[in-house]
């Protein structure tokens, strides 16, 4: 062996593989990590804390009897126990993530920090107006780049996310009805939506029709003219839909809608393929939702926060929530109670505490400002320049079910593994032994198989091909016969696939400790 | 455009490879009357970082910050000291730009973590399984409601007065769809008769401890008369470090408990994101709200977990789902949870016990001045005080004075004239005894 001459090799090691059992448990990088409740002990504690000793004399006789048993951790391992959690995670920081629908775009880190400017993060919801008026401006702010890109008078702030939107929209829409004096108790929803708007219409107390969608993709007009009438309050149309493709015939459902007496709720969740191109106002709708978290890159966060303002047009403007931001001499103000409002104004009532995501928003502002009217034009654009690259580059080794141009997502079908015992789970399952996160599988559902993919404006085309090159390549390997390659995948995740059935039969939702007789043994 | 990796060049080529002659060409689905322009948008065009940080800085600027004065405000948003760890650790890119977990095999530490925090929760509320959390604590108390209707198909809602007046509107908006709710009057500073309310009809009491004038409430003789009428007892908290001092709802019988968990790990923010916890008993969990993370094993037996229980959701059973919820409070479960890691068993106790004191201490000083006077004889960081003068027009007079001297009851309750002259105040581990001191005395110059 060659050595230096201290004795230490200088060429590398074996060749051979390394697939033995690991005395730790933990390979390489891979750390294993066990329960916050298993690594702590009694008497270990990440805080100094000065010990106060108080009397019971204020607390109604109501002092906690027992202990609540939290695990007792240092610093250094509390550090470390997250840092090797989210080393078992995917992220957008570290690779691809094309899940259709989602806008898993890249999040500056400027937000982040504009975010925690004390002004935003260090102020408290109900001081003096007159202590917080560069958070009510920066509200203000966002509201008119809201309104103005969608071409839409109004905007309500408050919901907390896209559902929160959906059901904000929603609860205007039946204030505007019962004010009219009318009961419309139908909601119809296409086929091809997402999940929460029919479970949104139900929660707001309206009956749900679903709307068939055409062979092309398309919501069907003829059938939804056809379902309106006196019952209905309102229709809730994604555009983009969620097969990728803008409804062409939107104004002329919008105007049959009108006719019809009903609203028109528009799932904004597609939003980044039109920004700075259209304005949503200018298609007749009257709510469309934001997902923060989507068009304007406010982090997802492992599933939240997410922040979903709701922009509104004339005829429901007056049914917003409370509470209001108006603007007058004395700067900006909040109304937040009803009595308060102008007389124009009939709040429906109010979605939640105080005014909204306020860490969102700043954020939302700061991806606004740095990227201007013009960038968020361009990044429209390239999203779908990117989606449309994927599906010609895709669509004959994939099958797509829908010809194109499509807008920023693309939309593929199993039609391609037909026969080869391959599923669309066990092909996703396969992209993240290649170091991908999946797309969306199995939605939307009016697709067998449905892939949905969103490539979004941050990747480079180098990025771009390189994750067609996979894509086809993996096509290959499923006609070619490799099922194993698929059915068992992922092999080099942190775990393979996770028994799903069983989580649910016998659920388990929380650590418990050991019973005494079993840890005794 | 720097978050914009596309050359001209790139542009081009791909537009090649599609077979369109120009972009417009991709956007042929979309009529031609509904694109517009550059011009049609007054708005700027894109700026560096240095701009965008300057122009918002100067925003900033124009609030005043909690930090920087005196500071005594509460009535469900607290201001806290967050250690330094929180706020790195939920900033590793791994855990803020990672999607829900629907992945489980490449989500597992957000699985993980979140199972942990429904361990958390549950031990906190003394209840037996818990949520991944939700929106906040106010829409956290409407979904309760809602649950608690589909648990005793019974539609109507009791609400304590001394909850969150902001927890009843949301839970109005929400609740009052399908059923009625019934707010009983606002009394400062003592129990209100609420079993009169409670009917055949009932399906919930609502009740917050420490209520919305900071006032410590025993459930459980509230518990004993809902429960005898068959209605479920929802307890409210919305300053979730109580827990660990007070004895948690879950032993005084609370079904589910609906709390705020902002004032663990996570700033004051200007109202939001915040965190709802939600919690109660295993026998219920199948009428939960929200998402639910469970224990599970890979196909090589190893321990790991998956999102469970999911039939409940709209994304399975749309029109027929629990919830419309699509989304948690991820990155701030994240940050409650880490700071409760921190804090352990002794952290936890001694920190409640350090803002008991301090309010105390508050209260103490507080109604030594003439003309003021505590009206609520327990609590835990949290108390009301009755000025000789209407509150309002005091806490403006402080804000001017650089005192940010806690919420006149008024701006909650603006047409109970009880309320008038009432001040919520709250101290934490933040309030100083020189705060407390600068506070008192400048109180006392503004009555006089």
């Amino acid at each position: 062996m060659t050595m230096n001459p201290v004795g230490r090799p200088t060429v590398a090691g074996s060749a051979a593989p390394a697939s033995y059992q690991t005395l730790s448990g933990d390979r390489g990088l891979d750390h294993e990590e066990k329960l916050l409740f298993e690594l702590g002990r009694s008497g270990h504690c990440g805080v100094d804390i000065p010990n106060e000793q108080i009397s019971d004399q204020h607390l109604g006789g109501l002092r906690r009897c027992g202990p609540v048993g939290l695990p007792g951790l240092s610093e250094p391992e509390v550090v470390r126990h997250y840092v090797r959690l989210s080393r078992m995670n995917y992220a957008i920081d570290s690779g691809l993530y094309p899940l259709g629908s989602c806008t898993m775009k890249h999040n500056p880190r400027l937000n982040e920090k504009m975010a925690r400017l004390p002004g935003f993060g260090d102020v408290h919801p109900l001081q003096p107006q007159q202590t917080v008026q560069g958070a009510l401006g920066l509200i203000a702010e966002l509201m008119r780049w809201l309104t103005t890109l969608t071409g839409m008078p109004a905007v309500a702030m408050s919901p907390k996310a896209g559902a929160h939107g959906e059901l904000c929209g929603l609860l205007s829409i039946r204030a505007a009805i019962a004010a009219r004096g009318e009961k419309r108790a139908r909601v119809l929803v296409p086929s091809s939506a997402h999940g929460t708007n029919p479970a949104t219409a139900a929660l707001a107390g309206f009956t749900v029709d679903e709307v068939p969608a055409k062979s092309d993709g398309h919501v069907d007009a003829d059938a939804l003219e056809a379902m309106l009438g006196p019952e209905v309050a309102a229709i809730m149309l994604t555009n983009p839909n969620t097969c990728g493709l803008f409804e062409r015939r939107i104004a002329e459902i919008a105007d049959r809608v009108h006719k019809a007496g009903a609203y028109f709720y528009c799932d904004g969740a597609n939003f980044n393929a039109i920004a700075g191109r259209v304005r949503p106002g200018d298609l007749g709708i009257d709510a469309m939702h934001i997902n923060l978290h989507k068009t304007f890159s406010t982090p997802h966060g492992g599933g939240g926060p997410g922040a979903g303002p709701v922009v509104l047009s004339a005829a429901l403007a007056p049914f917003a929530p409370l509470p209001l931001l108006i603007h007058d001499n004395n700067g900006f103000r909040l109304v937040e109670t009803r009595d308060a409002v102008a007389a124009d104004q009939k709040p429906f009532g109010r979605m939640c505490a105080f005014h909204g995501q306020m860490g969102m928003f700043v954020r939302a502002l700061a991806y606004m400002l740095s990227h201007g009217a013009d960038g968020i034009r361009q990044a429209s654009e390239d999203a779908v320049l990117a989606a449309n690259y994927i599906l010609a580059s895709l669509k004959d080794t994939l099958s797509a079910p829908f010809a194109g141009p499509c807008m920023h997502e693309a939309l593929f079908d199993d039609h391609f593994l037909e026969g080869t015992g391959v599923t669309t789970l066990d092909f996703a399952k396969a992209m993240i032994d290649e170091g991908y996160h999946p797309m969306t599988m199995y939605f939307p559902l009016v697709v067998h198989g449905a892939m949905l993919i969103e490539p979004t404006e941050s990747e480079s085309k180098e990025s771009l091909d390189r994750f067609i090159q996979v894509m086809a390549g993996l096509a290959k390997e499923a006609k070619a016969g490799r099922v194993e390659r698929f059915s068992g995948a992922p092999y080099l995740a942190p775990r393979r696939r996770l028994d799903e059935t069983r989580a649910a039969r016998k659920p388990v939702l929380r650590w418990m400790p050991e019973p005494v007789s079993k840890a005794a043994e | 455009m720097r978050y914009l990796p596309l050359t001209a060049e790139d542009r081009k080529a791909m537009l090649a490879t599609i077979g369109a002659p120009n972009i417009d060409a991709l956007f042929r689905d979309v009529p031609r009357e509904a694109v517009v322009g550059r011009d049609a948008f007054a708005l700027p065009d894109h700026k560096g970082e240095l701009e965008v940080e300057r122009a918002l800085a100067r925003l900033s600027s124009h609030s005043v910050a909690a930090g920087h004065v005196p500071f005594f405000c509460g009535v469900g948003a607290y201001r806290h000291h967050i250690p330094a760890a929180v706020d790195h650790l939920i900033q590793r890119s791994e855990f803020l730009t990672s999607y829900t977990p629907y992945q489980p095999e490449i989500a597992q530490g957000t699985l993980q973590y979140l199972f942990e925090f429904q361990t958390q929760v549950a031990l906190l509320t003394g209840m037996e399984v818990a949520n991944a959390s939700l929106y906040d604590g106010s829409t956290a108390t409407a979904e309760a409601v809602l649950m608690a209707q589909r648990l005793t198909r019974r539609p109507k809602a009791v609400l304590s007065g001394g909850v969150h007046p902001h927890y009843s509107e949301t839970v109005e908006t929400l609740a009052g769809l399908a059923g009625t709710v019934a707010r009983a009057p606002v009394t400062p500073g003592r129990p209100e008769e609420l079993t009169n309310l409670i009917d055949s009809e009932t399906a919930c009491v609502v009740v917050q401890s420490p209520d919305v004038f900071g006032l410590v409430r025993d459930l459980r003789p509230i518990a004993e008369a809902a429960h005898a009428k068959g209605a479920v007892l929802i307890a409210v908290v919305t300053e979730a470090v109580s827990f660990g001092l007070i004895e948690p709802p879950g032993a005084m019988g609370a079904d589910i408990v609906a709390a705020e968990g902002q004032s663990i790990g996570n700033g004051l923010n200007f109202g939001g994101p915040y965190v709802g916890l939600f919690a109660t008993r295993e026998k219920f969990v199948r009428q939960m709200p929200g998402r639910l993370v469970g224990e599970t094993v890979d196909a090589e037996g190893r321990r790991g977990f998956v999102l469970t229980l999911s039939t409940r959701e709209q994304h399975i059973r749309r029109e027929k789902a629990t919830s419309n919820i699509c989304t948690n409070s991820g990155l701030c479960c994240l940050a409650f949870t880490i700071h409760l890691a921190l804090l352990g068993e002794e952290g936890l106790s001694r920190l409640a016990r350090l803002n008991h004191a301090r309010a105390s201490a508050l209260a103490h000083g507080l109604g030594a001045i003439k003309g003021v006077s505590v009206v609520t004889p327990s609590f835990f960081n949290e108390l009301t005080v009755k000025l000789p003068t209407a509150a309002a027009p005091v806490v403006d007079r402080l804000a001017e004075r650089q005192v940010l001297g806690g919420v006149p009851a008024s701006r909650l309750f603006p047409h109970d004239e009880s309320c008038r002259n009432l001040l919520i105040v709250a101290a934490t581990e933040t309030t100083s005894a020189e705060d407390c001191d600068t506070f008192c005395s400048v109180l006392a110059e503004c009555l006089t």
